[in-house]
């Protein structure tokens, strides 16, 4: 099964050659490295960009102002702190000029801890791109949701933060994209660009090679503002997005075996718009809710699902909801104590959900 | 210069001054709010207006304006009334349906892309524009405007480094007006450079000077640089030397500067023509107060139009798909 690396990779090109992207572009996204996350490796509109994180958001801008359709790449979330401003420029365009212009523009950048990534390689940014309003904003958990939101991110005429998470980047999916090999060795071998020890030895590697992209891959798309029931259970709901979703299923499980607890795990993926109907459904069943992320937790996106939850089913919840986000520091720790302390692990989660499951209405 | 073109570029600095001077009215009484603009800047944002090919798409020129081009724009062939509305925060202002502060233009047909009060963020965007036009073909360029003060802002330097970047060497006239002033501050107090053309040179680009209170050096530069940046597809930095006539905005003001203490363009120009005996005194003045009348009936014609509701609000945050 394909890795997110590789959705991501194969959305572009079927985005590329059959829905008009014009130009894939950002620190070292061209040849010969093709992403440091290796997610643009091979396509035929990938170009590297100066190390300059305003200049690519601004060009991507102009791009899509002159009717192009383009693809821009921060290299890590980290790093799109100091294109704020523009962020709002481009999420504004439409509405400042009363619907004359469109913005068809993709920005992706990954997100999140979980590969000892210290203090500029682990952050969030969901929470806070929500304050940009005029943007889309998605961040899936598997590589058929990447593959997907891409397609839909592309089709989509306004601004879409395509965010994805570092820690499941590699994580192999268990469903098939529709068009993708059965083999995985296969796919490895079709669309994985040959490998060195150096700089030097990779662009000797890659001098000659040439992808070749499966033949069936199809316009498969996830809708946005669909969550997805990743499982179902009638005693509390758990809305998250991203590693978490992971992470629940495996508190989730455990506790259902230990204390026979059924919890419902709703993964979002689309942040804005967000899927309130599947929330609210599965809030009025199990009457109580775990909000849960790994993002800060002062104006955390989850506070805001959890004020529409209050807004909308107090009277149907049986126990106080609760977030339970990362912690309120300036940054993740390296050393892996300082990571999971900082970052929601499976026993908290836990520990979450038994808390809210033993109050008694 | 033929007579003919001396004339309109006359006529239209007096549509522009009386337009902007209309809007100043306007924002200090009850029929506007902040005013902000160029007047001083006549005499070389005519001649960008007049030289530039608006339209819409790859074929035509690609607009990053600050907030001082109205002049520009009426020398395209805005219609003065669309900026009153604009002034007015009319339902009708056809650039933002009175979102935005007047000289934010925004006009699709035309490929004006939304001016943002932001300081510099248009030199980023430029490129972009100008990377499509590259692609594309032809003979469309970008053209960006900016102030001395801005170019203090790291994205002065994006934008020059972006539209050089080899193998996307792109069609953008990059253009700084030099008033000598960022708000309250003089630019010798703020910049140790020379000159902020020669900026140009560590990116390997061309670049050059023209004094903009000088409607036919202004003109002749603008066809020159023009010429290039259509024929090279490679950009261009330009210097104008403008003046202020009015302070930086209504945050300083928006009065008159006192006689003498800057150039008027207007004055410069109507004493060159009237020298070559293409106009009085006495036919300018008569003009001038016939579009000061015309200006006040526009504004009595654009306050009798719908305002905005509050419901409108939510229109245009997205594109529907």
């Amino acid at each position: 099964m394909a890795t997110m690396a590789q959705a991501i990779r194969m959305a572009l090109h079927y985005g590329e050659e059959n829905l008009g992207v014009t130009d894939i572009f950002g620190e070292d996204v061209g040849p010969p490295l093709g992403g440091v996350f290796t997610c643009t490796q091979g396509l035929k509109t990938a170009y590297n960009s100066p190390l300059d994180e305003r200049g690519i958001i601004g060009c991507a801008l102009g791009l899509a102002l002159a009717g192009q359709r383009p693809v821009c790449e921060i290299q890590f979330g980290d790093y799109i702190f100091n294109t704020i401003d523009l962020l709002k420029i481009v999420g504004n365009s439409h509405w400042a000029s009363i619907g004359q212009f469109e913005i068809p523009l993709v920005c992706m950048t990954i997100v999140g801890a979980g590969i000892h990534g210290s203090i500029y390689h682990s952050h969030s940014f969901e929470s806070i791109a929500s304050h940009i309003p005029g943007w889309k904003i998605v961040l899936p958990s598997t590589p058929i949701d990447a593959y997907g939101m891409m397609i839909s991110a592309i089709k989509d005429p306004n601004p879409v933060m395509f965010l994805y998470p570092k820690a499941l980047i590699r994580v192999k999916g268990t469903e098939l994209i529709p068009g993708e090999p059965e083999d995985e060795k296969e796919l490895h071998r079709m669309i994985d660009a040959p490998t060195g020890p150096t700089l030097y030895h990779i662009m000797e590697a890659r001098k000659s090679w040439k992808p070749e992209w499966p033949k069936g891959l199809t316009d498969y798309q996830v809708p946005f503002g669909k969550a997805k029931i990743v499982q179902e259970g009638s005693d509390i709901t758990i809305v998250t997005y991203a590693r978490h979703v992971f992470m629940a299923k495996e508190a989730a499980d455990k506790l259902k075996q230990t204390e026979g607890i059924s919890a419902e795990i709703i993964d979002l993926r689309t942040l804005y718009p967000w899927d309130r109907e599947t929330v609210m459904n599965s809030v009025r069943k199990t009457g109580r809710v775990l909000i849960l992320n790994e993002d800060t937790p002062v104006t955390n996106f989850g506070e805001h699902i959890y004020r529409e939850i209050v807004d909308t089913c107090f009277y149907e919840l049986v126990a106080k909801p609760r977030v339970l986000a990362g912690a309120d520091v300036p940054g993740v720790g390296l050393h892996p104590n300082l990571e999971f302390a900082s970052i929601p692990q499976v026993q908290d989660i836990e520990k979450a959900i038994l808390a809210i499951c033993s109050e008694k209405p | 210069m033929d007579k003919a073109l001396k004339l309109k570029i006359l006529d239209l600095m007096i549509t522009s001054r009386c337009m902007e001077e209309r809007l100043i009215k306007m924002s200090k009484s009850a029929d506007g709010f902040f005013w902000l603009g160029g007047p001083g800047e006549e005499a070389f944002n005519i001649p960008l207006g007049l030289l530039a090919r608006p339209g819409q798409g790859l074929d035509y020129d690609y607009f990053h304006f600050h907030y001082r081009n109205g002049a520009t724009m009426l020398a395209m062939g805005m219609d003065p009334k669309d900026e009153i509305r604009q002034m007015n925060n009319r339902a009708t202002d056809p650039f933002s349906g009175g979102r935005n502060f007047c000289n934010h233009y925004a006009r699709y047909e035309w490929n004006v892309v939304p001016v943002t009060s932001t300081i510099q963020t248009q030199w980023l965007v430029a490129p972009g524009t100008a990377r499509a036009q590259k692609r594309h073909g032809g003979d469309g360029i970008t053209i960006v405007t900016c102030g001395d003060a801005g170019t203090a802002e790291g994205d002065f330097h994006i934008g020059l480094n972006w539209a050089t970047q080899p193998g996307h060497e792109s069609p953008v006239l990059f253009i700084i007006t030099n008033n000598q002033y960022g708000i309250s501050t003089p630019y010798e107090q703020v910049h140790g450079t020379r000159t902020l053309a020669s900026m140009g040179a560590g990116y390997g680009m061309e670049y050059g000077e023209v004094d903009g209170t000088d409607v036919e050096a202004s003109y002749a530069k603008l066809q020159e640089v023009m010429a290039y940046v259509r024929k090279e597809r490679k950009p261009f930095l330009l210097e104008a030397h403008v003046t202020r006539l009015y302070g930086h905005s209504s945050s300083s003001g928006a009065n008159r500067v006192p006689e003498g203490s800057e150039q008027d363009p207007i004055e410069t120009w109507l004493k060159k023509l009237i020298k070559q005996k293409l106009i009085t005194r006495e036919a300018y003045e008569e003009k001038f107060k016939a579009e000061v009348q015309r200006m006040n009936q526009l504004l009595a014609e654009v306050k009798q139009e719908p305002e905005p509701t509050g419901d409108s609000i939510y229109q245009h945050i997205f594109k529907e798909v």
